[in-house]
């Protein structure tokens, strides 16, 4: 399953959703809004998406997924609007019937997420000061 | 033909709009696009460079050729996760 909300990530109830009798492994990556990057501070970040495009592009990971590695379930959710210090951004959770396919699985899909997925953050400073983050280079 | 464009995140900023409408001739490409919307908003030019073209929710090779009917979007690089 995939999902944009403007609501908190319950990764809890996410984790139980991918869990399968079959799957003896399960993989959990979160994504939390960091209070440094650098030298900058961030107070909160805001996500802004072109939802229909997000959509299908969190579609077609999943997709991708269940293709290259034996998926018992694997969910993708992605968290919109304001968020502060230490709130779960992104959720990914994979279940496999081994671990080294589900860990494999789970980082293949955060890494897809985060290079093709039509999601920006604006990072607001202490200051009150915000700019949106495009980065052009290098790992984020 | 008339094709509004979607603009995101800093782009909507520098035009101060969540998109453009642009006049382009039949059978024009996503290059043409580009070259429009530079020559419309001379000030997206830097960014620009660094951005996609989505069109129908995919993105779109520089040479794609644009219809009236495509949902067309700017993507700049994005910063989810």
């Amino acid at each position: 399953m995939i999902q944009l909300t403007h609501e908190p990530i319950d990764y809890a109830v996410l984790t139980e959703h991918v869990r399968a009798s079959h799957c003896g492994a399960v993989v959990l990556f979160l994504g939390t809004v960091r209070d440094l990057t650098g030298d900058e501070v961030t107070v909160f970040l805001h996500y802004d998406a072109y939802a229909p495009m997000a959509e299908k592009k969190l579609l077609e990971i999943e997709a991708e997924v269940r293709t290259r590695w034996p998926v018992g379930e694997v969910a993708l959710v992605h968290r919109l609007g304001r968020l502060g210090v230490g709130e779960v951004s992104v959720a990914v959770a994979v279940s496999c019937p081994h671990r080294v396919d589900a860990f494999e699985a789970c980082r293949y899909a955060i890494d897809t997420l985060k290079e093709l997925v039509p999601i920006w953050k604006k990072d607001t400073t202490p200051t009150g000061e915000s700019a949106w983050v495009h980065p052009t280079g290098g790992p984020s | 033909m008339t094709l509004t464009v979607q603009l995101f995140a800093k782009l909507r900023d520098i035009v101060a709009a969540s998109n453009v409408v642009v006049e382009l001739p039949t059978h024009a490409t996503v290059t043409d696009l580009r070259h429009v919307l530079i020559a419309n908003h001379p000030n997206l030019a830097g960014l620009l460079d660094h951005c996609r073209v989505a069109v129908n929710h995919d993105f779109a090779d520089d040479s794609q050729v644009l219809m009236p009917t495509d949902e067309v979007a700017v993507i700049p690089p994005v910063s989810g996760g």
